[in-house]
């Protein structure tokens, strides 16, 4: 089917999210849709998919303009959207999912189960789309449950498929088997909108790509235009894609971690009898695919969690016994991964934020009193380093942008002589233009001779920075690599191969699942 | 690894260590189940006078007398006891999988209870206790509960918290009882019960659905506005004017062919007013209806993640406003029950922290229908012995306040320890609010 956007604006309040949008995708046209976080892309679709109306502009569909009321309009007419998070119900069954919402029943007016079970089994045929019909969808990873998603969009005979960030929570193995179901589904006649910010896969699978930048379309471009040519049009000046760093200079031990496992009340294993070592001066990178031990190890690092065995050392001193705020005053910075939950009080100003963890000594505090123009003083000093925009230390730390908030994080963290800095998905939702300033900061502590761990899913992001690389599954070390591994390899171990296995190429997954071939260079 | 099915692949499976982990719990809950079993052993049995406990099986009126069954009192104690602290051996050195454990606890309360009595009806050869009494009281108790749980489990599977069933029973009560006075006609108060339940329940929607208010203080103040209105009227009406306003016709208990001749189960189920039929029916009906139907799949949709739910193109509000009008019915039902089911006149607060007991219910049954009834049971059961023994010279006076604790007591140690892990729908108490 063909879809065209013409003008499209749609603003809230003030701000202009959608600014004049044109957007044409041909029938059985992989189309992707590029943009850094909060260009757009995603209120464009909503647009589309009936969740938000337009304020200005018209949606055609085969050239006939129509406006959608609801979701249920925007599925009538044939377009499905697999949202960035996920649309499922996790305590119902894959095929309750899928029927959800247009449920047929038996004479008697009960769920045909039987008979939504054959249908989810024919389309996951058709397509290649491999599922459980009867497992429940929180048993099933990621990757699955992204496929239950397309199920349901095809289920409901969707001609045009939009998918919004269908990557961010892929493994790359899980990422290539999407591609393969996205060949299919065009070849099939299905057009796709695949939005993502990550330029390799865009380029890899679409056809034509047009780019978003603050609310309007700045270009359209092939697939073969170069990644530099595609980062610069996002983000509106040149970009550094790598990080530049010299080889690093490991010293003493500085963190170590011996058997540790953590253990969830009802019995669940979340981090499996984990066992390293940090020196200063190195990153050390945990990567995995989220949810595989990652938090909750972190958590263990820092004090917030007590492992159920197992010891932790830090400078030596074991730290089993320690609350989190003295494990901090033994030089250990923390970024947490969810800043504004974890990182940062949200209604408190961006100087109060940067004094969160110190603020009551000096000279900050003393005597039960703040020191207010201390504080005051240190904020100035602190966002002008880290160049936090707007420059204003009275701002809310909610009102800032993602990439500002990190950097007011990573600010306070780094303002103390640090031993040891755990850094956990540091660049999550942050655009490229941050990225790069965070990427560098992390580069320079170490050089500083600071032992940092760095917990990430993005392999990019753990390929560029890390000195070292461990790769955690289901809570164990699945295996530790030196930098140089091809991405392919660490894929491997991030969906649950043996560094064995990693290393010679095969995997046990190619059986069953749809083909995985260890591709190199594909993400 | 290499040689796992296919479909171990497409499951995480995530390993659970029963052994290393539970060792603490289990070590707690064995000693608890121990130190339940002594104190059964040494008060109930040791404890216990000579002589043999008398329990009644069926009513004094009853056609078919069941004889007296007579059990010796110190006996039972030491025995029952005993069984209890085998169990928690058994407990602490092996353990009982978490799906046992609720059949052994079940096992533990009900030898604990028994032996109870049978301490309690020793000492008095005259004195008789009168199980069909204990249990037929358990059902007449147990019925509002039931109502008011049922439409506790109808709004919060939607997602939308009820505290104000205890002001729909209550509404539910007075409105029978006035309607039913001054149209001389039980079923009309039967429909205008379940109206002022319903009219609760709307209001409880408007503000919990449209203008996203706590629905916990919303329905907290609910229960305050009924209970002022009620109280109102049955100063301004009711007590000047019994015969006009306050002087229902009584639901007359419908025996079944057949079944009512059972006997025991026969005079306690199939002998009752047509409200209990129609638990019966609505038990079977709520479950099937939740768990088997297009209505049940989209309730428990929009109550777990209602942005799902919408973007499928299924209706969030009108889904919620739905079920909490059939929850105010049901609950309504409830109320008439108290009224024109059963004790004939409406008194202020009549419903009395039902409406809590039923919140209550909700929750140790798991807003599962099937749950919850089995909760209702198990706090009317408590409620009735309470009564029996407040009316029975027990050998140990106990005052009667401390005994009429006993219901709410049962309540709390079920809802606090053996809930255990509570999966709450989990969009309950959540507004949806679009865009």
């Amino acid at each position: 089917m063909k879809l065209e956007l013409r003008a499209i604006t749609k603003r809230f309040g003030s701000f202009t999210a959608n600014d004049a949008v044109d957007l044409v995708v041909e029938p059985g046209e992989i189309h992707g849709l590029l943009g850094e976080n909060g260009a757009g892309k995603t209120t464009l679709m909503n647009v589309l998919y009936g969740l938000y109306q337009p304020d200005e502009g018209e949606i055609l569909i085969d050239d006939v303009p129509v406006t959608f009321k609801g979701p249920g309009h925007a599925m009538s007419a044939g377009i499905g959207m697999v949202h960035q998070h996920f649309m499922l119900i996790p305590v119902f069954t894959v095929t309750e999912n899928v029927m959800l919402g247009h449920e047929q029943t038996t004479p008697g007016g009960f769920l045909n189960r039987r008979r939504a079970g054959r249908e989810v089994a024919a389309i996951s045929k058709r397509y290649g789309l491999e599922v459980p019909p009867d497992a429940l969808v929180a048993d099933l990873p990621v990757g699955v449950q992204q496929r239950v998603e397309i199920l349901k969009a095809l289920s409901r005979d969707a001609r045009l498929l939009v998918l919004d960030e269908p990557t961010a929570v892929l493994t790359p193995q899980e990422t290539d088997e999407l591609i393969t179901v996205m060949r299919a589904l065009r070849d099939g006649g299905t057009s796709i909108v695949f939005i993502s910010h990550k330029l390799r896969e865009v380029r890899e699978v679409a056809d034509k790509i047009t780019v978003l930048r603050r609310g309007a379309v700045v270009g359209t471009a092939e697939p073969g235009a170069s990644q530099s040519e595609l980062a610069s049009m996002m983000v509106g000046r040149p970009v550094q894609l790598t990080v530049d760093k010299e080889p690093a200079q490991p010293a003493d031990v500085v963190l170590q971690v011996d058997g540790v496992s953590v253990v969830d009340p009802n019995g669940v294993v979340l981090v499996d009898n984990v066992s390293f070592a940090v020196r200063g001066g190195e990153i050390y990178a945990l990567a995995g695919v989220q949810g595989n031990g990652q938090t909750e190890l972190t958590e263990a690092l820092v004090g917030l969690t007590t492992p159920t065995r197992g010891t932790i050392a830090i400078t030596g001193r074991n730290i089993g016994k320690l609350s989190t705020d003295e494990i901090l005053d033994i030089g250990v910075g923390y970024v947490p991964e969810d800043r504004l939950h974890d990182g940062l009080v949200g209604q408190f100003s961006v100087a109060e934020n940067l004094v969160l963890d110190h603020f009551d000594r000096p000279p900050y505090g003393s005597r039960g009193s703040l020191n207010l123009r201390a504080i005051a003083d240190n904020a100035a000093v602190r966002v002008q380093e880290f160049d936090v925009r707007p420059a204003n230390g009275l701002a809310g730390a909610s009102t800032l942008s993602g990439g500002n908030q990190q950097k007011v994080v990573l600010a306070r963290e780094m303002s103390r002589p640090l031993k040891l800095l755990i850094v956990a998905q540091p660049t999550r939702g942050l655009d490229v233009g941050s990225m790069e300033f965070v990427h560098r900061r992390i580069v320079a502590e170490r050089d500083r001779g600071t032992a940092i761990v760095l917990i990430s899913t993005e392999l990019d992001e753990v390929l560029g920075l890390a000195d070292r690389i461990a790769v955690m599954y289901r809570g164990r070390i699945q295996g530790e690599v030196p930098v140089g591994t091809p991405a392919a390899q660490i894929g491997m171990l991030m969906a649950g191969s043996t560094s064995a296995e990693a290393a010679a190429g095969t995997t046990s997954l190619s059986k069953g699942a749809v083909a995985a071939p260890g591709a190199a260079g594909v993400l | 690894m290499t040689q796992r099915p296919p479909e171990d692949e497409l499951v995480v499976t995530h390993e659970v260590v029963e052994i290393a982990v539970s060792t603490r719990r289990r070590t707690i809950a064995g000693i608890a189940i121990i130190v339940t079993g002594l104190i059964c052993l040494l008060a109930w049995g040791l404890g216990s006078k000579a002589g043999d406990a008398a329990f009644a099986l069926s009513d004094i009126a009853d056609k078919h007398q069941i004889p007296f069954v007579r059990i010796p009192g110190k006996a039972a104690g030491v025995v029952l006891g005993l069984l209890i602290v085998l169990l928690g051996c058994w407990h602490l050195a092996r353990g009982f999988s978490a799906r046992s454990m609720r059949w052994v606890l079940s096992a533990v309360l009900l030898c604990f209870v028994i032996a109870f009595l049978c301490w309690a009806g020793t000492g008095d050869p005259t004195l008789q206790l009168s199980i069909f009494g204990l249990l037929q009281g358990t059902i007449f108790l147990a019925v509002p509960l039931i109502l008011g749980a049922l439409a506790g489990i109808l709004c919060e599977r939607s997602g939308v918290i009820n505290v104000a069933i205890e002001g729909q029973l209550l509404a539910g009560a007075f409105a029978g009882a006035l309607a039913a006075t001054v149209a001389h006609n039980a079923g009309v108060g039967i429909l205008a019960a379940m109206l002022a339940g319903a009219v609760i329940g709307a209001l409880l929607g408007v503000f919990a659905i449209r203008y996203a208010v706590n629905q916990v203080v919303l329905g907290v103040v609910l229960n305050l506005l009924v209970l002022g209105l009620t109280n109102f009227g049955y100063d301004a009406l009711m007590q000047k004017n019994t015969e006009g306003f306050n002087n229902p016709t009584v639901l007359a208990p419908i025996k079944v062919p057949l079944l009512g001749d059972i006997p025991l189960v026969g005079p306690l189920l199939f002998d009752a007013n047509i409200i209990v039929y129609c638990v019966y029916v609505l038990i079977v009906v709520v479950d099937v209806a939740l768990f088997r139907t297009r209505w049940g799949l989209r309730t428990r949709a929009v109550g777990e993640h209602p942005k799902a739910a919408d973007t499928v193109g299924i209706k969030v509000s009108r889904t919620r406003y739905l079920n909490v009008i059939l929850g105010g019915l049901v609950a309504g039902l409830g109320g008439a029950y108290l009224t024109i089911g059963a004790v004939g006149s409406f008194s202020g607060n009549i419903s009395s922290g039902k409406g809590f007991i039923a919140l209550a219910a909700v929750i140790f049954g798991r807003w599962s229908p099937r749950g919850a009834v089995g909760a209702a049971l198990l706090f009317g059961f408590a409620d009735a012995l309470q009564t029996l023994l407040s009316a029975s010279h027990t050998p140990v006076t106990v005052p009667s306040a401390f005994l009429s604790m006993l219901p709410y007591l049962a309540t709390l140690f079920a809802v606090a320890g053996l809930v255990g892990r509570v999966q709450a729908p989990a969009a309950d108490g959540e507004p949806y609010l679009k865009g």
